[in-house]
């Protein structure tokens, strides 16, 4: 693990949403992180005033680089600039990739139930390509994996055509639940996720599945408490708030 | 994450991951604690975390009680374990 603060370099931006942004940073001297992991970031203005966050790592790359995609808050002292201003060849400092409880690890056999309310899906994203990835012979590699997405609307997709790739993959399956705009001719309309839909969609509690649920406030209390009414061991289920208010599922 | 917080709301304990890198050489938020209040045993990663501008303080999920408190002025970063009687890590 990495510990201070340290200078990243932007190599790449890549566009998920209208508000959201994909970063690609080089950190020198860094040898992979794990999936689930996060970096916090520090701004310093002129005056000195300063401002630190946290966003997920999207990626499982083995080197020097990684992946964060953020989400604009309208309100926000640091992703708005991380959104719309930072380019290719500007510097960031960064603390991390930090955190070793909310990960999977490919040493684990456990099949894998993955929760993501809005962007929350960026540290779960990590975690299917990490599998994707995995070593063939690592215990991790032909768990079952499965991934609910409970997402505003179509346009508010992250990874969309990764997503798709996978959901036609033996590697996972992909459920998508619209909360307020579905899909131009998916004949289901929008609705909001509830106890009887996230059951019928994920792992049954007898397959003892490791369960990693990630959303705003909100959604990590409602999911979770669904899962353990399920029968799902507390245990079992490590969870990332990414706070605020937000709104249920 | 986020950019803004009430004090209603709160994050996981992992997500104190960052701050605390700067004392400990391993990941504290995956070794378990012990609440001095109410002897609730369970990993730091899932306690409550309420950040606020100057730092930030891990609630025991049991009882609510403090159980760690860091104040980062900037030229120096405190942190207050007082309401942890002991923390446990595990090797490998």
């Amino acid at each position: 693990m990495r510990t201070g603060w340290r200078v990243a370099e932007v190599i790449g931006v890549t566009p998920e949403t209208r508000t959201a942004r994909t970063l690609r940073l080089r950190l020198p001297g860094l040898t992979g992180h794990r999936a689930g992991q996060h970096v916090d970031v520090r701004l310093t203005a002129p005056d000195g005033y300063t401002a630190v966050r946290s966003y997920s790592v999207a990626s499982a790359l083995p080197g020097d680089e990684f992946d964060l995609t953020v989400e604009e808050l309208a309100d926000g002292e640091v992703s708005p600039y991380l959104v719309h201003q930072v380019a290719v060849g500007d510097q960031l400092e960064v603390r991390g990739p930090v955190g070793g409880w909310f990960v999977w690890d490919p040493a684990d056999p456990s099949p894998v139930q993955l929760i993501a309310g809005g962007s929350g899906v960026v540290p779960l994203m990590a975690m299917l390509r990490a599998h994707a990835a995995a070593d063939p012979a690592s215990p991790g590699a032909a768990a079952p994996f499965r991934l609910l997405y409970s997402v505003r609307a179509p346009d508010a997709v992250y990874y969309g055509g990764e997503l798709d790739d996978l959901a036609r993959s033996p590697l996972a399956d992909v459920s998508v639940v619209y909360t307020r705009q579905a899909p131009a001719g998916s004949g289901r309309p929008p609705r909001r996720l509830d106890a009887a839909t996230l059951v019928e969609s994920v792992l049954p509690a007898a397959d003892n599945p490791a369960v990693f649920v990630c959303g705003a406030t909100a959604f990590v209390e409602s999911v979770a408490d669904w899962l353990v009414q399920a029968g799902h061991s507390p245990d079992r289920i490590k969870t990332e708030r990414y706070g605020g208010t937000g709104t249920r599922p | 994450m986020t950019d803004n917080l009430d004090d209603l709301d709160y994050l996981d304990g992992n997500a104190a991951a960052g701050p605390l890198s700067e004392f400990f050489a391993i990941d504290v938020v995956s070794a378990r604690g012990r609440c001095a209040s109410c002897g609730r045993i369970d990993a730091l990663a899932t306690a409550r975390l309420y950040p606020n501008s100057h730092g930030l303080l891990l609630r025991c999920p049991g009882c609510a009680e403090i159980l760690m408190r860091l104040v980062d002025t900037g030229d120096s970063v405190c942190l207050d374990l007082h309401g942890l009687s002991f923390i446990e890590l595990r090797r490998g």
